[in-house]
């Protein structure tokens, strides 16, 4: 029954259930497998990883989506769902190739030097995951060169820059400034955020985008990944 | 004399003994297992000559796992004093908190990003152009130094407001990392007798701020008997970790002997867990770890427990201060710090609401009262401030201080008592035997010895609601009322040693 297990996908990820272990919204499904280990055995059936995705994961979310905007989910539901795909996604990456479906791309995530606020940062991760996205996340408190560095060596298409007091937002813009001297700025595109990040500011650095939350992220990412922010 | 503030008479406690005493024991074990993670060097190495437990993490930022036992700590605890006394450019604001003494200070804060404008521009019915209403409009901008002047200079006048927490982050073009500090100190200072209290943005800034309070209080020795400054050091974040530069500040600030604020800041859901034992538990390992920490560095530092928990909102995750949980956390706090015999710092009456009005008005007052009511030495009861701690309005804070006086009338101790009874039993009887059996003439005594609780302060004439409007008025009066400045001698001093505070503060230079 192949459909099943699309369906089934579709279901926990709804329900958020990552593994077998986890509760869902339901009671008494803890034990019946979750996204994780309905996407291998889907893989072990020889089911198409653009069904998987699109119909399965995506799917999955979307309804998660509507549910979030209906008010009848919060962030924990929302964060519990996009960590499922997350996780299916990591599984599913080696697949991709000659599977039909592109790679959504990789992005590198930090709070800047001497900031410690990580818990928005954490959440744009988890939400990218979600979205497909491969997501390196360096850290709070990252030094200048070592975010330098990680472009440098893992070429993702964008870095995600996090910031919530006054004095740091500056280092946003000495981390800009450092890629430029690389010769680095013009492989890599870059979203800011953070409380106290605005707009403006983004534009004022050099940045080329903003997002003042997790779901704005996810979409000026999407909308950078399609060429059609400028 | 010190301050007054409110003494509570027989405090609310949500907690019973057996369970402060079980969230205690979970504390001890929580400082074991797991222990806490340090980024700081020097505080491993304080916390390892006193026989924690340390070994080094790997990883991109040195790091160490520390395991603090329950002797440490309870001797920490011991040497703590049980007594702190926060002075005052005015000694008549001195604050005196007895850790077992339900006796409630209230203060400001906290370093909000922007500052609220209002304005009433006033509004015409389309069906009926004759009839004009006056409305409330708030314009959020980013804060200033002038701003931080204008909220210690009405603060001062404030009469519920016991101490001044710097209130608004001041972003001037001029204003820098290296001059921040020394402008919001003496700004503060400089508008405000009452105790003040802030973070540090830079600790190379300690000993110029250091040298400003010394300055003012009249030399080394006198700011020791007389603490007109203190210090408030987030150097837990949570969970369980002691972060790098926090940390250095505390150890600093323990080192010079003033008094300083240990507080944790822990979101149940995201950085503790969403149930009340668990953020309990919790918050109250990180305190104490604190506390240990500054003992070890010197013995008798002064120190408040300084709690800031709070529950996390469902739809963005952001602090929830407005959420009743919030509320019933920091009351427990009240009573862990009560249960240990130290000064507590709590939180209240910040809202999640955005602007002055309806939403504001209730959150704020819902935990201000309940908070309030068991009783904590230091309520950071946030006046005047919105948004979680991103916005203050001086609107909002003249708001609060009329509340404030309504708690504080509320909270006073009942008068019931043999020789009360027997004057009331005697009036009883006399009035029942009159013909119009009204007890109206003995209202004028009790009137004139004021304890009947006034009108609603902002109370508007007719059926509109005008208590914004007269709020504004009462601030502008506020403002237009001259406060004590720091005297032109002193403050020639203060321009020629201290660098960096900024010349248009020097009121004497300006010529006004
Ligand atoms: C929680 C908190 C802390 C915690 C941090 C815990 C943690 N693990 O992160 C602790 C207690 C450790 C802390 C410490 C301090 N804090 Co603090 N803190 C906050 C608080 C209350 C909430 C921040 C938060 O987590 N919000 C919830 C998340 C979900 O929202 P968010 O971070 O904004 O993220 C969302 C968006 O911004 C966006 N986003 C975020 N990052 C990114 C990145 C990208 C690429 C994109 C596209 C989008 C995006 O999406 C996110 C999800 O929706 C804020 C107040 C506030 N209202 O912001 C103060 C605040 C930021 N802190 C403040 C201060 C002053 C401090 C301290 C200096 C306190 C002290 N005296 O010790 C220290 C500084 C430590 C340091 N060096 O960084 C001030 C800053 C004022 C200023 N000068 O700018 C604030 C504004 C509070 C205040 N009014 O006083 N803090």
């Amino acid at each position: 029954m192949p459909e099943d297990i699309i369906s089934l996908i579709q279901e926990n990820v709804i329900q958020g259930r990552m593994t077998r272990d986890d509760e869902g919204m339901d009671e008494g499904i803890v034990g019946q497998p979750g996204v994780t280990e309905l996407v291998e055995k889907a893989l072990a059936s020889g089911l198409s990883i653009q069904d998987i995705i699109t119909k399965g994961l995506s799917g999955g979310m979307n309804i998660v989506g509507q549910k979030f905007e209906a008010g009848e989910y919060f962030i924990p539901d929302m964060l519990a769902s996009a960590q499922a795909v997350g996780a299916a996604m990591e599984i599913l990456e080696p697949h991709l190739a000659g599977s039909g479906v592109n790679a959504k791309g990789k992005i590198i995530v930090a709070t800047v030097k001497d900031d410690l606020h990580d818990i928005g940062k954490n959440i744009v991760s988890i939400l990218l995951r979600g979205a497909g996205y491969t997501v390196k996340d360096l850290g709070n408190n990252v030094d200048i060169q070592v975010i330098v560095d990680a472009v440098r060596e893992e070429k993702p298409q964008f870095l995600g820059l996090s910031a919530l007091l006054t004095s740091t937002m500056a280092r946003m813009a000495d981390v800009i400034q450092m890629l430029e001297e690389n010769g680095l700025r013009d492989q890599v595109k870059i979203v800011v955020g953070g409380a106290p990040v605005s707009e403006e500011f983004a534009k004022s650095i050099g940045a080329d985008g903003y997002g003042a939350d997790g779901f704005q992220a996810v979409a000026v990412v999407e909308a950078l990944s399609s060429g059609t922010e400028n | 004399m010190p301050r007054k503030g409110i003494l509570v008479d027989r405090p609310y406690e949500r907690l019973t003994r057996e369970q402060v005493e079980l969230i205690h024991q979970a504390s001890m074990q929580i400082l074991t297992d797991p222990g806490l993670i340090s980024f700081n060097r020097e505080a491993v190495d304080i916390l390892h000559s006193h026989g924690a437990a340390v070994e080094s993490i790997a990883g991109d930022h040195q790091s160490w796992q520390v395991k603090i036992p329950e002797q440490v700590v309870l001797s920490a605890i011991d040497s703590a004093p049980k007594t702190v006394k926060l002075g005052a450019r005015n000694p008549d604001n001195t604050l005196i908190m007895h850790g077992d003494e339900p006796r409630v200070y209230l203060v400001t804060g906290s370093e909000t990003n922007i500052w609220l404008d209002v304005d009433f521009p006033t509004y015409v019915n389309k069906a009926d152009p004759t009839r004009e209403i006056r409305m409330p409009e708030f314009k959020p901008r980013r804060g200033t130094v002038d701003d931080l002047c204008q909220s210690a200079h009405v603060c001062e006048h404030l009469e519920m407001v016991d101490g001044y927490i710097r209130t608004v982050n001041i972003q001037d073009r001029d204003i820098t990392e290296e001059n921040k500090d020394v402008n919001k100190f003496f700004a503060s200072l400089n508008n405000n007798t009452k105790h003040f209290m802030s973070g540090l943005t830079s600790l190379k800034q300690l000993d110029n701020v250091v040298r400003m309070a010394e300055l003012i209080a009249g030399g080394k020795k006198a700011l020791e008997d007389n603490p007109i400054i203190s210090f408030i050091t987030c150097l837990v974040k949570s969970p369980l970790q002691f972060v790098d530069d926090t940390t250095d500040t505390f150890i600093e600030v323990c080192r010079r002997g003033l008094p300083i604020v240990v507080s944790s800041s822990p979101q149940a859901g995201t950085t503790a867990p969403i149930r009340e034992a668990g953020i309990m538990a919790q918050i109250n390992a990180e305190v104490l770890a604190g506390i240990t920490l500054g003992q070890l560095v010197k013995p008798g530092t002064p120190v408040l427990y300084g709690s800031v928990p709070v529950r996390a909102r469902m739809d963005t995750l952001g602090d929830s201060y407005g959420s009743v949980e919030t509320s019933q956390y920091n009351i427990d706090c009240v009573q862990m710090a009560r249960f240990y015999g130290l000064p507590n710092y709590s939180t209240s009456g910040v809202c999640d609401s955005k602007i002055p009005g309806q939403q504001s008005s209730i959150e704020r007052l819902f935990s201000d009262i309940v908070v309030a009511m068991s009783g904590p030495q230091y309520l950071h009861c946030a006046f005047g401030l919105l948004d979680c701690n991103s916005v203050f309005c001086l609107l909002q804070a003249v708001l609060d201080d009329a509340h404030f006086k309504m708690i504080e009338l509320f909270l006073r101790q009942p008068r019931i008592d043999q020789t009360e009874l027997e004057a009331v039993l005697k009036q009883i009887r006399e009035v029942v035997a009159t013909p119009q059996k009204l007890y109206i003439g003995y209202i004028r005594p009790v009137l004139r010895s004021g304890e009947i609780s006034g009108l609603y302060p902002f109370e508007g004439g007719g059926e509109a609601d005008d208590v914004f409007e007269l709020a504004y008025e009462r601030m502008k009066e506020l403002l237009a009322r001259p406060v004590e400045h720091i005297d032109p001698e002193t403050t020639a001093r203060i321009f020629e040693e201290i660098p960096g505070v900024l010349p248009r503060l020097n009121i004497y230079e300006r010529g006004d």
